[in-house]
C-alpha cells in the first residue's frame, strides 16, 4: 500500500497553484489529505501531480462576523471546532465536527476539503447543504461562488473543475429563534454514519415552529435536504407532528444496502434520527439562553 | 529466602524497550534489505493462461521477478500439509506461487524484489496475467451444494468427514422425554494482529548460513520448512523471531509462501531481502476462521439433564487446508464444555471454498463449539421454563469426578480427559459477580424507564498446553547473570517476565538477574511453537525442570567448594550458603567459574578455575557423566492436555429504536490453575474479551458472490476501539491446579474470546425475546430479526416431532 | 500569465528538512514517500509503527508541531519545516520513562507493544490539553487508536495514571515531567 509516483509542487502563491492546475488536468490539490492519501496508498487515485496548498498559510483562517463564518481552505477541522466565535455564530459546525472521524484526523483534515470531497456519508457536505453554504473557488480564469445546492454532482464528485481550487467555505450564521442539532448512528465511534441527520428548526416569536429542514447522510448519493415544515403546520413539536416528519423523511431518503446495513434499516434510522434531532433543535430554538443550549 | 516472584504482579521487563520505541519488530530489521511485493490473484477462481513479466524488467530499481516457472525442486511442490489426519482424504495445499490455477482472491502469483516497496508495487502493477475466470464457490451453502467445485479432483468440495461418538446418540435422543433441534450459523472473522506477517532473510556467504527472521509463532517450524523447501541442512538455517506485533493464531501457519520465497531470493541474489505484509494483504492472503453451520439435536429430561446429544457441523476451511482438521476437531470435542452428556455423537464436514484459508484463530474452533452447546442449554431452559443457570448446573461434571474422561480423542491425538476443575463453584462465583439473581429487578427497573436489557451466560472448558513438548536452556554466566532460552515464540504475552519469574523462584536467584530469550533456533533448536494456550504450561514447565537441574548442579558444586553436604545448603538471591553457618557461602557466578575447569585465565574471576588453583589433582577435571558449565537443557512433555475453564456473563442493552447493542456489564470467572502473574493473565482475559466483542458484534469477512472480500481494510472490518468494548471487565479467578505439570498451571491465552458469541447471543435473546441462531449480529440484523420474527417467533429452535 | 513553478518528474528527489525529537534532519525523498516510511526507513526511527497505512489504526501517530497526526496520512515532503515528536522523543533526560510511558508500564497498558507508540504520542498531547481527564475523557482521548491485545482496559487506566504522575510533577521516581 504505497502511492504510485506523482509529481509534487508546493506553490508559495495562489497564482502558482492555479497555474499548475490549469496546465495539468490530472493534477490534484492536497490540503489535509486525510481522505486523499489513503486513496493514493491504495492506488485508487493516481494523480499526475499533487499541488500542495499547505505552503499558502493565508488560507488557514476561520473568520466570523454577523453574517456567518468564513473558513479558509487550510483551516483544519480542529481549528473550526475550537473556534468560539464560529460556534456562537453557527453552532451546527462544532456539533457536526465532533462527529467527524477522530480528533487525530481532525487535526490535519480540512473542513473545506471535506466539503469538496463530496462524500454523501460525511458530515460536512450534509451540514453545508442544510445551511445553504457556499464555496468560493478560484482558477486562472477567475473566481466564482458555488452554492451548496449546486456543489454535489455525485458520489465523491463535486462540480469543481479540475483547474479550480476551493478557497473558502462560507456558512451563514444561525438565524434568530433557530435551533440546530445533528445525530447519527455509526457502527463504531468515529466511523462513517450508517445514517445521520442534521436539522434546523425555526420558531416564531411566540415559539411556534415555522420551518423545519433536515439534511441526511449516507442515505442518498449526494447530500439530501428535506423540508419537513409541512409536518408541523400547527407549530408544535407534538408526537403526531414528529410522526408526520418521520414519514416524510423515510419516504424521502433513498438508501442502499451495503455490508454494514440494509437499505430498510438505514431508512428506519432516518426516521428515528429525524425525530431525535428535530426535537433537540426545537428545544434549542425555544431555549431562553440559546448560547447555553448549544 | 529470595523474594517469591511466582504468583506476583511483576511489572514486565519487555515494556522498557517497547515504551521507548526500541522494540525490534520484523520491519525494523535489515534496513539495507531489498523489498518484496507480491502479485496476488484478483479472482477467486481462475486458470492462469499466461504471465507476462517483461514490462517489469526494465523498471528502475527492480532486481528480480519470480513466478511458478522459476521454482525448482521442493519449491515447485505444494506447500506442506502440516497436520495430516486419517480422515483428511482430500487434502490440498497451495504452491508458493500459483501453478496454473488460483483459488482465492489474494493467492500469490508472482513475487517482485526491488530496491524499495514503492518500486516493488509499481512493478507488480505492470505484470500482465491472462486468466480464464472460473465460477467460484463462496460460502458454506455453495460448498455444500457442490454445483461447482473448488478443486476438480475433490468431489463435493469435501476434504474430510469425521465422526466421534461415545454411543448411539440418536437412539438416546429418541428415548428422551424432550427433544430439540437447532440450526446455527457462525460467520468468518480473523486474528488481525496489528502487525502483519513478515520475513527477512540473509544468506551469509562467508559462513554458508541462512539467517531468517520471521514474524511467526513457530521459529522451529519455519526453520524446518525452509530447510526442506530449499534443500538445506537444518544445521545451516537459523530462524529468529524478533518482537512480534500480535499473532492470535494466524502466525502459527508456516511456511507462508513468502516465508520460503524470501530466503530463496536472498540466496539467489546474495543480498538481504525483506517482506513486510501490508494491511490489505493481511486480509486477503493470511488466514481467517470461525465460519461454520451447525445442526444440533438434543434429548433431555424434565430437569434439563441432557440424555443424548448429536451434532453435525459444516466447516468452511477456505481454498486449501494446510493446517488439517484441527479447528473442527476442537469444535466437536470442546463443544462439551463443563457438561457430561451420557451419549454424544459429532460429525463434521470440512469443506473447500474459494476464499482465504482457515487456520486457528484464538479459541480455534472453541467459540463455535461453545456457541452450539450454550445455545442448546439456553434452548432447553427456554423450553422447560427454567433458569438458564439451573439447566447448566444439572449437567455439570462434579468436582469429585476428575479426572473426567469424555471418551473422545482431542486435537493432540490424546484422550479428552479433564484433569481438574470446579464448575459448580465457578458458577456461584459468576452469578455473584454479575448479579444474576438480582437481574430480574434490574430489568424491571430499566423497563420502567423504557429501556430494554438482557443477561447472558456462556461456559467453556479449554484444553490447553498441548504437547508434544517444549524445552528450556539455562546457563549461569560467571557474572551470576542467568541466561534463559526456550524455543517457542512470544507475541505479547510477556514471556520474558513470566518465565523469569519461574526461573527466579525455582533456581533461587533475583528476578532482575534472569534474562529470557524466546523463539531463536540458535539458542534452542528444539521447540514446537506458541499456540493452543500452551506457552506457560509447556515452556514454563520445561524451564522449571531446567532450573531445578541447574540448581541441583549448583548445589553439588557448592557442596564441594564449601565442603558441606548438599542437604545442608540453601540458596537465596543467587548465593548458596550452608544453613546455620554464617559466612559459608558461594555465589552462583563463582560456581559457574568453577564449573568450567580452565587452562587459561581471561579475567580475575576465571583465575579461580585454572589448573593450578582448583580441584583435587588426583581427580579428573570433568568426571564422566558431567559437563563443563553451570547450565542445563531439559524438556517437558505432558501425557495430555490440561483443561482450563471459565464462565462469562454479560448484561446488554438493546435500543428499542435503533437496535444498537450496548454492553452494560461484563463478568468473567476464570480457572487457569496456578497464576504465574495475575496482571498478565488478566491482560490476556481483557484482550480476549475485547476480541470476542469484536467477533460477536462487529467483525465479519464480507465476501460477495464473486469471492471478493468487500471489507479488506480497518475502515470496514470493524475491530473494536475502546468505545466498543465493555467499560469494565470484572474478573474473578478460581485456581484448581493441574496435576499434570510441575507448576500446576493451565493455559490462559485464548480464554477470553471463547464464549463471546454464545454469551452475547444469550443476552440479546434475553433482551429481545427473539431466538438468536446466527452470530455475529449487527444492529441492522437485529432490526431485521425484530421485523421478521415480530409476533410469531418462527422457531429457529424446533421441538423435534414426537416430543412428549 | 502567471509563472508556473517548476514541476519535477515523479521520481525526482525533494529535499526536505524538519526536526524530530529536537534533532534536525535533512532527507532527499521522492514526493510519494509517506512520512511513516521516511521516519522509519530514511531516518531509522523505527519506533513509529505502521499498522494499516490508511489512517484507521493510529499506530503511526506522531506529533506534528505538537498535534497528533497519522504519519501514514502525511507525505514526507509536506512536513517541510515542521517539528515532529515520535515515541523515541517521549523519554526524559537520563533516558527515564516519561509520565505516559511510566504509566503504561505500571498499569500493564501494553502487550505486544506494536500499537503502543501511537497511544503514547496521542495521550501525551491529550494530557497537555487536558491534564486532569475524567475516565470518560480518558477513554475519548484514546478512541481513535486500535489495540488488538489489551482490550483497552489498562490503557484507560494508564491515561489516568499518567495524568496523576504529571500532576505529581514527573515520573514516579523523579520530578521534571513535561506532560
Amino acid at each position: 500500500m504505497k502511492p504510485a509516483p506523482f509529481s509534487y509542487v508546493r506553490p508559495s502563491t495562489l497564482d502558482e497553484a492555479l497555474a499548475v492546475l490549469a496546465a495539468d488536468p490530472h493534477a490534484k490539490v492536497l490540503a489535509g489529505g486525510q481522505s486523499l492519501v489513503p486513496l493514493l496508498s491504495m492506488r485508487l487515485a493516481q494523480p499526475s501531480t499533487l499541488v500542495d496548498i499547505n505552503g499558502l498559510p493565508e488560507l488557514a483562517y476561520v473568520r466570523t462576523d454577523k453574517d456567518g463564518v468564513r473558513i479558509g481552505a487550510l483551516a483544519r477541522h480542529a481549528d473550526v471546532e475550537a473556534d468560539v466565535d464560529a460556534w456562537r455564530a453557527q453552532p451546527l459546525l462544532r456539533q457536526a465536527l465532533r462527529l467527524v472521524a477522530h480528533p487525530t484526523i481532525r487535526n490535519r483534515g480540512t473542513t473545506l476539503g471535506s466539503v469538496v470531497h463530496a462524500d454523501a456519508a460525511a458530515e460536512m457536505p450534509a451540514v453545508v447543504s442544510l445551511l445553504g453554504g457556499t464555496v468560493l473557488v478560484a482558477s486562472v480564469d477567475g473566481r466564482r461562488t458555488i452554492d451548496a445546492a449546486d456543489l454535489f454532482a455525485g458520489p465523491l464528485e463535486s462540480t469543481l473543475a479540475t483547474k479550480e481550487v476551493a478557497l473558502e467555505l462560507q456558512v451563514p450564521a444561525l438565524g434568530a429563534r433557530t435551533g440546530s442539532a445533528i445525530d447519527e448512528v455509526t457502527r463504531r465511534h468515529g466511523d462513517y454514519a450508517l445514517c445521520g441527520v442534521a436539522a434546523l428548526v425555526s420558531v416564531s416569536e411566540k415559539g411556534a415552529i415555522e420551518t423545519v429542514r433536515a439534511s441526511y447522510l449516507s442515505v442518498s448519493l449526494t447530500p439530501l435536504v428535506l423540508d419537513l415544515s409541512e409536518a408541523f403546520a400547527d407549530g408544535t413539536a407534538s408526537e403526531a407532528n414528529l410522526d408526520a416528519a418521520v414519514e416524510i423523511a423515510t419516504a424521502g431518503v433513498d438508501p442502499e444496502t451495503d455490508i454494514h446495513a440494509t437499505a430498510d434499516y438505514r431508512r428506519h434510522l432516518a426516521g428515528v434520527l429525524t425525530r431525535r434531532v428535530v426535537r433537540d433543535a426545537y428545544a434549542r430554538a425555544v431555549a431562553p439562553d440559546p448560547e447555553g443550549a448549544r | 529466602m529470595t523474594t517469591k516472584s511466582f504468583g506476583e504482579r511483576v511489572a514486565r521487563v519487555e515494556d522498557e524497550r517497547f515504551l521507548r520505541g526500541r522494540g525490534r519488530y520484523l520491519d525494523d530489521l535489515a534496513p539495507d534489505a531489498l523489498h518484496v511485493a507480491v502479485l496476488r490473484s484478483p479472482h477467486a477462481h481462475a486458470r492462469i493462461l499466461d504471465i507476462d513479466v517483461d514490462p517489469v524488467l526494465d523498471l528502475d530499481g527492480v532486481v528480480a521477478v519470480y513466478t511458478y516457472d522459476d521454482l525448482t525442486g521442493a519449491m515447485a511442490e505444494p506447500l506442506p500439509l502440516l497436520i495430516p489426519h486419517p480422515d483428511l482424504t482430500h487434502g490440498r495445499t497451495q504452491y508458493a506461487l500459483a501453478k496454473d490455477e488460483v483459488n482465492y482472491v489474494g493467492e500469490a502469483i508472482a513475487m517482485v524484489v526491488a530496491a524499495d516497496r514503492y518500486v516493488a508495487e509499481d512493478a507488480v502493477g505492470r505484470i500482465g496475467v491472462a486468466y480464464e475466470v472460473l465460477t467460484p464457490v463462496v460460502g458454506l451453502d455453495a460448498a455444500r451444494a457442490a454445483e461447482h467445485l473448488v478443486h476438480d479432483d475433490v468431489p463435493g468440495n469435501l476434504a474430510a468427514t469425521s465422526t466421534q461418538a461415545t454411543g448411539d446418540a440418536r437412539a438416546a435422543i429418541g428415548r428422551a422425554p424432550h427433544r430439540l433441534a437447532l440450526d446455527l450459523d457462525v460467520e468468518r472473522s480473523a486474528c488481525t494482529p496489528m502487525e502483519g506477517r513478515g520475513t527477512v532473510a540473509k544468506w551469509d556467504t562467508d559462513n554458508g548460513r541462512l539467517e531468517v527472521w520471521s514474524s511467526t509463532q513457530t521459529s522451529t517450524g519455519v526453520r524446518a520448512a525452509i530447510a526442506a523447501k530449499l534443500g538445506l541442512d537444518l544445521s545451516v538455517v537459523d530462524v529468529i523471531t524478533p518482537d512480534v506485533g500480535g499473532g492470535f493464531g494466524v502466525k502459527v501457519v508456516h511456511p507462508w509462501p513468502e516465508e520460503v520465497l524470501v530466503p530463496m531470493a536472498a540466496m539467489a541474489l546474495g543480498r538481504p531481502v525483506k517482506f513486510t505484509e501490508d494491511r490489505r494483504e493481511h486480509f486477503v492472503s493470511a488466514a481467517h476462521e470461525r465460519a461454520q453451520q451447525q445442526h444440533v439435536e438434543v434429548g433431555f429430561d424434565d430437569e434439563g439433564r441432557i440424555l443424548g446429544l448429536d451434532v453435525e457441523i459444516w466447516h468452511d476451511h477456505g481454498a486449501y487446508i494446510p493446517y488439517g482438521l484441527i479447528v473442527p476437531i476442537i469444535t466437536t470435542t470442546q463443544l462439551l464444555g463443563p457438561y457430561k452428556p451420557p451419549v454424544y455423537s459429532a460429525t463434521f464436514h470440512s469443506l473447500y471454498t474459494n476464499t482465504v484459508i482457515v487456520t486457528p484463530y484464538r479459541g480455534a474452533g472453541r467459540p463455535q463449539g461453545v456457541f452450539a452447546m450454550e445455545r442448546t442449554m439456553d434452548a432447553i431452559a427456554a423450553y422447560l421454563g427454567k433458569d438458564r443457570t439451573e439447566v447448566r448446573a444439572v449437567n455439570f461434571i462434579q468436582p469429585d469426578e476428575f479426572p473426567y474422561d469424555q471418551g473422545l480423542i482431542f486435537q493432540d491425538g490424546k484422550p479428552l480427559v479433564y484433569d481438574s476443575g470446579d464448575f459448580p463453584q465457578m458458577l456461584d462465583k459468576l452469578k455473584a459477580l454479575v448479579g444474576w439473581d438480582e437481574f430480574a429487578s434490574f430489568r424491571d427497573q430499566m423497563r420502567a424507564e423504557g429501556r430494554r436489557v438482557g443477561i447472558g451466560i456462556g461456559c467453556y472448558v479449554e484444553g490447553t498446553g498441548v504437547g508434544p513438548y517444549e524445552g528450556g536452556h539455562i546457563q549461569v554466566e560467571t557474572t551470576g547473570k542467568v541466561k534463559v532460552s526456550t524455543g517457542l515464540t512470544t507475541q505479547g504475552q510477556g514471556h520474558q517476565t513470566a518465565f523469569a519469574q519461574i526461573v527466579a523462584d525455582e533456581l533461587g536467584v533475583r528476578f532482575e538477574d534472569v534474562e529470557v530469550v524466546t523463539g531463536d533456533t540458535r539458542r534452542m533448536p528444539y521447540a514446537v511453537g506458541t499456540y493452543a494456550s500452551r506457552a506457560a504450561v509447556m515452556s514454563g514447565s520445561a524451564l522449571a525442570l531446567t532450573a531445578r537441574s541447574v540448581r541441583r548442579k549448583a548445589f553439588e558444586l557448592a557442596a564441594e567448594a564449601l565442603e558441606a553436604n548438599v542437604d545442608d545448603l540453601e540458596i537465596a538471591d543467587g548465593v548458596i550458603s550452608v544453613k546455620g553457618a554464617p559466612g559459608a557461602q558461594v555465589a552462583l557466578g563463582t560456581l559457574a567459574v568453577l564449573s568450567n575447569p580452565l587452562r587459561y585465565a581471561f579475567d580475575e574471576a576465571s583465575k579461580a578455575a585454572t589448573q593450578f588453583s582448583v580441584g583435587d589433582p588426583d581427580k579428573v577435571p570433568v568426571p564422566e557423566g558431567t559437563s563443563p558449565g553451570l547450565e542445563s537443557r531439559d524438556f517437558y512433555s505432558p501425557p495430555r492436555s490440561t483443561f482450563a475453564s471459565g464462565m462469562h456473563a454479560v448484561i446488554v442493552e438493546t435500543d428499542p429504536e435503533t437496535a444498537e447493542i450496548t454492553i452494560l456489564k461484563y463478568a468473567v470467572v476464570h480457572d487457569c490453575g496456578r497464576l504465574i502473574n495475575p496482571m498478565i493473565v488478566e491482560g490476556q482475559i481483557h484482550g480476549g474479551v475485547a476480541q470476542g466483542v469484536g467477533g460477536a458484534l462487529y467483525e465479519r469477512m464480507a465476501y460477495d458472490e464473486h469471492g471478493q472480500l468487500q471489507n479488506a481494510s480497518f475502515m470496514d472490518f470493524l475491530m473494536p476501539y475502546v468505545t466498543e468494548v465493555p467499560q469494565t471487565i470484572d474478573v474473578d479467578h478460581l485456581e484448581t491446579p493441574s496435576p499434570l505439570n510441575p507448576l500446576g498451571i493451565k493455559g490462559a491465552g485464548e480464554a477470553g474470546v471463547i464464549p463471546s458469541a454464545a454469551v452475547f447471543a444469550s443476552a440479546i435473546e434475553d433482551a429481545e425475546g427473539l431466538t438468536i441462531t446466527r452470530m455475529p449480529i449487527s444492529p441492522s440484523e437485529l432490526y431485521d430479526l425484530r421485523r421478521t420474527r415480530a409476533g410469531s417467533d418462527e422457531a429457529a429452535v424446533a421441538a423435534v416431532e414426537g416430543d412428549s | 500569465m502567471t509563472r508556473q513553478p517548476e514541476v519535477l518528474a515523479p521520481d525526482a528527489l525533494h529535499h526536505v528538512s524538519f526536526t524530530v525529537n529536537g534533532a534536525a534532519y535533512e532527507i532527499d525523498v521522492p514526493a510519494r514517500r509517506l512520512l511513516s516510511d521516511a521516519l522509519r526507513h530514511d531516518i531509522g526511527l523505527t519506533g513509529t509503527h505502521v499498522g494499516c497505512e490508511h489512517g484507521v489504526c493510529g499506530a503511526c501517530t506522531v506529533l506534528v508541531d505538537g498535534r497528533p497526526m497519522r504519519a501514514c496520512l502525511l507525505l514526507a515532503v509536506s512536513v517541510q519545516g515542521a517539528s515532529l515528536t515520535t515515541v523515541e522523543g517521549l523519554t526524559e533526560s537520563g533516558d527515564r520513562l516519561g509520565p505516559v510511558q511510566q504509566a503504561f508500564k505500571e498499569c500493564h497498558g501494553l502487550q505486544c507493544g506494536f500499537c503502543t507508540p501511537g497511544f503514547l504520542t496521542t495521550i501525551t498531547a491529550g494530557l497537555r490539553d487536558n491534564p486532569d481527564p475524567t475516565e470518560e475523557e480518558a477513554r475519548e482521548m484514546v478512541a481513535g487508536n486500535l489495540c488488538r491485545c489489551t482490550g483497552y482496559q489498562n490503557i484507560v487506566k494508564s491515561v489516568l495514571r499518567a495524568a496523576e504522575i504529571g500532576r505529581e510533577g514527573g515520573t514516579a521516581e523523579a520530578g521534571g515531567g513535561e506532560a
